[in-house]
């Protein structure tokens, strides 16, 4: 290591702890402020006790306590019917990209067992079939839906209409030109070659102007705000849409950064994404909709915020673990290492918050299916991020390296944990926008039974085959064709995991179309898992 | 206002730090480390061949970046050569490091198998090579013709595994192909040693 870097290695170093310190000082003198006031933002006066489950008529969920005309209830509506537009756009095309990238997903998983399965055209090889679900299902369903459930609740969370809401429409439409022209380039073999960053970059400036669009409605609206204090959740959709595009465009800078030094900005892009870009809308999502539906504040406000700063330190660092054992400077990934395990932090501040406001209340989860949803998804992001940072350990990540172990891993954190809380953020705000009902109670059901089931099988038998993969390829005595050989069952069940996952999103995305159209019943109860002449029994 | 900003332009300067220290310090580091002497550029054909190894996912099942025996055993003992070094990949961009090994680790695979036959024919079928391989075959890089021509690259292709008239002709495509990977031979001695990853923990 030549001295410089050594040199601003420990200035870094330092410049963080005097970050980290600055922050306790800041919370320990409630420099923040509010407190458990502050928890309280996301609840109108009177609204707190009361849960708000989507439930067209907006006096029932209040139960009395506020007449339906009252200022906070319109303020609501207005903020609500102000995004409609915007959000439909949206989560439209979401649901869209996942119907596509699913089915991408499981020829590509097919593929992995039965190599001759649609191998005569070079369209449909794998190797260009698997970054087609990827970028799909990444920048498609889980960016495109995130942005949408962003613009349903910012103007919630500042209590004032939009503003701007064509830039944002604008934004969706250049996003899915972008998405289409991007997986066209991949499929006829333009692609750029590095994964997450398959897009060939004169495509990606598209993405650029379109998240760029998105964020203007943003900028407005916040200085248009009704509310003191913002809340948390504002805090992770503020940094997201400020750390996504600058990450996107660094990372995709053509001709700049050659070999090694390539793979370093590959993965502190493709891991960012995750970390600095999914990852706060999905946990930004769970800290409003969680409490929200309880209609009880989270138990720390506090202890969220010290989440935030050092989610923002610890992830930003973490990439250069998919390089452990590399062509690579050590202390590099010394580095990433000790950032990942730091990331137990916000992990556990999260978790506290989360699960310590659901305890006590399980017993929602029978009911609600945005709750049910939402819930799992903060759980499987404990439980993924846990997970995350032992196998960024070099004894752990010396067997998992190079094996479907990470795929399976991957899939725990952008399906279990994001996808899961965008499924129940959907089932949330739709009701709202279409001044309509969810139609069939029981298709919910069927979507979450396919889906939950779909992802264990798949999570599981790739767990396993993966760290069997990894022990014998430690092992120059196990022959590689033994090995490959020893994975197939593995990979055959995860195409049936696969299967039971693509049937969840086609169900999902036909109730979803019902719903546009306004199918079924026009009811005045909230749709929930078990009709309301059952409770009634009980 | 003023808050929101401050969340905002506080987001943006963890982000640059983390850019200091991985992106920006690894890059100097490693842009100046030397390049192996015996280390040679891609011709064009080879160059060719390796956009193709990009535009159909290689990437996706083979790595290129054997690891130090030190830390993983596995790596040399398998025959895929010497733990790599950031010289080595002088020449590449974009980086194929890769990420899964389904298949083996293709850092020294020009070195394992020189033979242009052994190359055409697994490209067409993996498996009329290696019994129950799970490669895809890559049979849109041939030509199936009744009679070869004079400059045409002829590959026999044993029964089953052919069609059944007529012969099997590679496409310049191919050709390309198999050139980079018997292009991809780092067996030179590395100048720079690489760091014993295990021994610092």
């Amino acid at each position: 290591m030549t001295p410089t870097i050594a040199v601003l290695l420990i200035v870094t170093f330092l410049v963080s702890v005097v970050g980290l310190l600055a922050l306790i000082w800041s919370i320990a003198t409630n420099q923040f402020g509010h407190g458990k006031e502050a928890a309280k933002t996301i609840f109108p006066p009177g609204e707190e006790g009361h849960g708000e489950d989507p439930a067209r008529d907006i006096s029932d969920t209040l139960d009395g306590n506020l007449p339906p005309n009252s200022e906070a209830i319109n303020a609501r509506q207005r903020a609500d019917f102000s995004s409609r537009g915007p959000v439909l756009t949206w989560l439209c095309s979401a649901v869209f990209w996942l119907v596509v990238g699913s089915f991408y997903g499981l020829i590509s998983s097919t593929k992995m067992h039965m190599p001759e399965f649609l191998a005569n055209s070079e369209w449909l090889t794998f190797g260009r079939v698997r970054p087609m679900h990827l970028n799909a299902v990444t920048y498609g369903w889980a960016s495109m839906a995130g942005i949408g459930v962003a613009l349903f609740l910012l103007p919630r969370l500042f209590r004032t209409a939009l503003v701007g809401a064509r830039f944002a429409i604008t934004g969706s439409v250049i996003w899915n030109v972008g998405l289409v022209l991007g997986l066209i380039a991949i499929n006829l073999g333009l692609s750029d070659g590095e994964e997450w960053l398959e897009f060939p970059w004169q495509i990606d400036i598209l993405f650029v102007i379109g998240g760029a669009l998105c964020a203007v409605p943003l900028v407005l609206t916040a200085a248009n705000r009704k509310v003191e204090h913002l809340y948390v959740t504002s805090w992770y959709f503020m940094a997201a849409l400020v750390w996504f595009p600058f990450l996107f465009l660094i990372a995709n800078l053509p001709f700049t950064f050659p070999g090694a030094s390539g793979a370093t900005v590959n993965w502190w892009f493709a891991h960012n994404v995750l970390g600095l870009w999914v990852t706060p809308i999905g946990i930004g999502t769970a800290y409003y909709l969680i409490p929200k539906i309880l209609g009880r504040p989270i138990i720390s406000y506090q202890l969220s915020l010290l989440g935030f700063w050092s989610l923002a330190l610890f992830y930003s660092q973490v990439g250069i673990h998919h390089l452990v054992g590399g062509p690579i400077p050590t202390w590099l990934v010394t580095l990433s290492i000790v950032h990942s395990v730091m990331m137990s932090i916000p992990v556990i501040t999260v978790a506290i918050n989360h699960h310590g406001t659901m305890w006590g209340h399980f017993g929602r989860l029978k009911d609600s299916p945005t709750l049910r949803f939402v819930w799992i998804g903060a759980l499987m992001y404990t439980v993924s991020s846990l997970q995350g940072s032992m196998e960024a350990l070099r004894s752990v990540n010396v067997i998992t390296h190079f094996t479907h172990y990470t795929v399976a891993h991957a899939h725990l954190g952008m399906y279990a944990f994001l996808s899961f809380i965008l499924f129940g953020a959907v089932y949330f705000i739709m009701p709202r926008l279409m001044d309509w009902e969810w139609p069939w109670r029981r298709m919910i059901s069927v979507h979450f039974w396919l889906v939950s089931v779909g992802i264990l099988i798949y999570f599981v038998s790739l767990t396993i085959g993966g760290w069997k993969e990894g022990v014998a390829l430690l092992d120059a005595d196990m022959p590689f064709m033994d090995i490959v050989r020893m994975t197939l069952p593995y990979l055959e069940a995860r195409t049936i995991g696969g299967a039971l996952m693509t049937l969840g999103h086609l169900v999902f995305a036909v109730h979803f179309i019902a719903m546009l159209r306004r199918s079924g019943e026009r009811r005045y109860q909230p749709t929930l898992f078990r009709s309301a002449k059952q409770e009634a029994s009980q | 206002m003023k808050r929101a900003l401050a969340i905002m332009v506080g987001a943006a300067f963890i982000l640059l730090l983390a850019m200091l220290t991985l992106v920006v310090l690894p890059y100097i580091q490693m842009t100046t480390e030397q390049v192996p002497p015996d280390l040679e550029p891609y011709t064009e054909l080879e160059q060719q061949g390796r956009d193709l190894y990009i535009a159909n996912g290689c990437v996706y099942c083979h790595s290129q970046q054997p690891r130090d025996p030190s830390f993983a055993p596995g790596d040399k003992a398998r025959g895929w050569g010497r733990p790599s070094v950031p010289g080595d990949y002088t020449y590449d961009q974009p980086h194929l490091l890769g990420t899964m090994r389904t298949g083996p680790d293709l850092f020294n695979i020009g070195a394992r198998q020189p033979s242009d036959d052994w190359h055409l024919l697994h490209l067409y079928n993996p498996r009329a090579v290696v019994k129950d391989s799970i490669m895809p075959p890559y049979r849109f890089l041939f030509r199936e013709v009744e009679a070869a021509d004079e400059d045409d690259r002829v590959v026999n292709i044993p029964d089953p595994y052919g069609p059944d008239s007529g012969q099997v002709v590679a496409t310049d495509d191919a050709l390309a192909m198999v050139a980079y990977l018997k292009a991809l031979d780092h067996t030179y001695p590395a100048p720079t040693l690489p760091q014993p990853e295990a021994a610092e923990e």
